[in-house]
């Protein structure tokens, strides 16, 4: 349904360097069925919400093509077609700030349906009714403004206004992040049904990978503008492969007794993404990193015989290790 | 309770007395912390667990903060009634704090090393002179508290600004600041909150290392229960200004008491195993202006009784294991 080729998104900065060139997406592939959710996962400055923010048209795209239901997201000026905003829409991290302040609920809601139908006055009123139904809040919110909402109750605004005109995919940046356990664990369980009973489509982005694992079927997880590793939840987190990925996962603290206090975490901070480094760009901080090889050569990615792609010097030749 | 301990939090009460009228933050606070040990404060935004650590070193303006009844105890002192110039020889020399966005509490336009010798050189005060230290013994000092915790190049980061750290780098060198007194006691107020997962590992493995080789005693404030089952001895969960139970790491996750606690733990997705639906807990925090009778969790929870509108008492079901829930006084059975 979605699927994005070679995706290249680059910033040039403008003050300070100027010229310099920031490759925030690097030649980035990604498939996804009807259906499916997608878990993007990483650090910050990996890119993944730069990906999420091209696909609905909000960021350019240096180069590569994103293709939605076979169709070219890209108009002949090469600019985004504004007619995808009907079929792929966003909801953002922070709820607060995605709302404006000074607008009723209604208002928030019908903006996008006064833009793209016809719908006017009673008929507006009502979709924006059953919208707000659909996600669990009563008739009272219509006339209240953002400030009088708590933060779930304020995300579940921004999901009824992004599932308004009916769209196929739904980009979520970080949806839960801003929210506290028992409110997130709510709104998860809110996007599962939705996700079915309305036959949508997630790219799901987050840096929680528990988060990942309950809502996803497929994962990929990047690395400074590229993917790293991408295949099934399941098999992702049960057995990762790529050094980072093992590393990410082992940097998770589980909510249980009984686990080592010193883990001996991964070292350093992710590099800059303006000069990036020749061979593999987690060469810096990896364990099994092999000099001379891992930092001269530029990585291909391999299929596992499970599907699953992995972008590592150690999964050459097929399934070793 | 013969020996004395090392900190203790006992019977706090704390209002905020606002134009809206009087919110009852936190209602009967009950902790305690042996030396050398670490205890972690959870709860959802809003439960006081901050307010609850900041008047440790006198860190509430009042008004709106009015403290009601109880007593901070460390080392036999009561934080609550030392004077302003005793507070001066405990903060940051005794008692160290470190906070969640380590940007906010840097100042942008003094380097690491200008900001860390500043707060070195007050730390001598009130030391006699001869102990004094100079300036540049204070900028040797600081190089060596980087050093510690492991900050790379530290001499060359002396003369950095914030802005050139990243955000681990940053907040090792506040926790280097924390350290520089030599306190006994640091307290932690989300402090990576604000991190990447793999930064986050890197400052609890070494807040872990503070513990286990400086004997350094460690308060950790978050809402995530996995940080505090990493490098926590004993756990305090909060909820509405109320301590609701407190044990040991084993004690509350291997057998969770309260209702609230079985929520939380049943709201957070587990990275390890796939859980196939998640609970969470619906509502919202009792309004502290008017914040129900008895207990404060009774709106939101799924077996409210009669007997809720009393407060219960915080009972002890094993070890240091207690319980501030009707349903465990009567007859501890199941909660």
């Amino acid at each position: 349904m979605l699927d994005i080729r070679s995706l290249e998104v680059n910033f040039v900065t403008k003050s300070k360097n100027k010229g310099a060139v920031t490759r925030a997406v690097n030649n980035v592939s990604l498939k996804l069925e009807k259906g499916d959710s997608l878990g993007l996962v990483g650090e910050s400055g990996s890119g993944k919400t730069t990906i999420g923010r091209a696909v609905v048209g909000l960021n350019h795209i240096s180069a590569g093509e994103i293709f939605l239901d076979g169709e070219n997201t890209l108009g002949p000026n090469g600019k985004f077609d504004k007619k995808f905003h009907l079929r792929a829409q966003m909801v953002f991290q922070d709820p607060h700030s995605a709302l404006n302040p000074r607008m009723t609920i209604l208002r928030s809601v019908s903006e996008p349906l006064i833009l793209h139908t016809r719908l006017r006055g009673v008929a507006l009123y009502k979709k924006v009714s059953e919208l707000l139904e659909i996600v669990g809040l009563q008739q009272q919110f219509l006339y209240r403004y953002p400030h009088e909402l708590s933060g779930g109750q304020k995300q579940r605004v921004c999901i009824a206004r992004a599932i308004a005109l009916n769209p196929e995919l739904l980009v979520l940046d970080e949806p839960t992040s801003a929210l506290d356990v028992s409110v997130q664990a709510l709104i998860l369980e809110f996007l599962k049904s939705i996700q079915a009973q309305l036959d949508l489509t997630y790219l799901f982005i987050s840096h929680n990978l528990a988060v990942v694992r309950y809502v996803c079927n497929k994962t990929a997880v990047m690395y400074l503008g590229q993917i790293v590793e991408q295949g099934n939840t399941e098999e992702i987190f049960n057995d990762p492969k790529h050094p980072y990925t093992k590393a990410l996962l082992k940097a998770v603290p589980l909510p249980k007794s009984g686990q080592a206090r010193r883990s001996n975490p991964l070292w350093g901070d992710i590099p800059s993404p303006i000069d990036l480094p020749e061979g593999c760009f987690f060469f810096s901080r990896c364990a099994q990193a092999k000099a001379g090889i891992c930092d001269k050569t530029p990585v291909p990615v391999s299929t596992l015989s499970d599907g699953r792609q992995v972008r590592c010097i150690l999964f050459q030749e097929g399934d070793i290790l | 309770m013969s020996k004395q301990p090392f900190f203790s939090i006992r019977d706090y009460r704390l209002n905020f007395n606002t134009f809206d009228g009087v919110y009852q933050v936190l209602d009967g606070v009950n902790l305690d912390l042996e030396r050398g040990q670490s205890l972690g404060i959870v709860g959802e935004t809003g439960c006081g667990k901050s307010v609850t650590i900041r008047n440790i070193l006198g860190l509430l303006p009042s008004p709106p903060a009015e403290v009601i009844s109880g007593q901070i105890l460390f080392e036999g002192r009561d934080l609550l009634k030392v004077s302003k110039a005793e507070m001066q020889l405990i903060r940051g020399i005794e008692i160290a704090m470190i906070f969640q966005d380590p940007m906010t509490y840097l100042n942008p336009v003094f380097t690491i090393g200008n900001q860390m010798i500043d707060v070195i050189l007050a730390h001598q005060r009130n030391k006699p002179r001869a102990n004094k230290m100079s300036r540049r013994q204070a900028g040797e000092h600081a190089i060596e508290m980087l050093r510690k915790v492991h900050l790379p190049n530290p001499d060359k980061q002396m003369n950095s600004y914030p802005h050139q750290l990243s955000g681990g780098m940053r907040q090792r060198v506040l926790i280097a600041t924390a350290l520089s007194g030599n306190p006994k006691l640091l307290v932690a107020d989300e402090p990576t909150t604000a991190l990447d997962v793999t930064i986050q590992a890197q400052i609890l493995d070494l807040i872990a290392e503070l513990v286990e080789d400086m004997g350094l005693s460690v308060i950790l404030i978050t809402h995530d229960l996995g940080v505090v089952a990493k490098v926590c001895d004993r756990v305090a969960v909060m909820y509405a200004g109320q301590v609701v139970e407190y044990g040991s790491i084993e004690e509350l996750y291997d057998t969770p008491r309260h209702p609230y606690t079985q929520g939380l733990l049943r709201s957070i997705p587990h990275p390890e195993i796939s859980v196939a639906k998640l609970a969470g807990i619906p509502g919202h925090l009792p309004n502290l202006l008017d914040p129900p009778a008895g207990c404060r969790f009774q709106d939101r929870c799924a077996e409210v009784m009669p007997v809720c509108k009393t407060t219960p008492a915080s009972v002890s079901v094993g070890g240091s294991h207690t319980v501030a829930c009707h349903l465990i006084r009567q007859g501890g059975g199941d909660a």
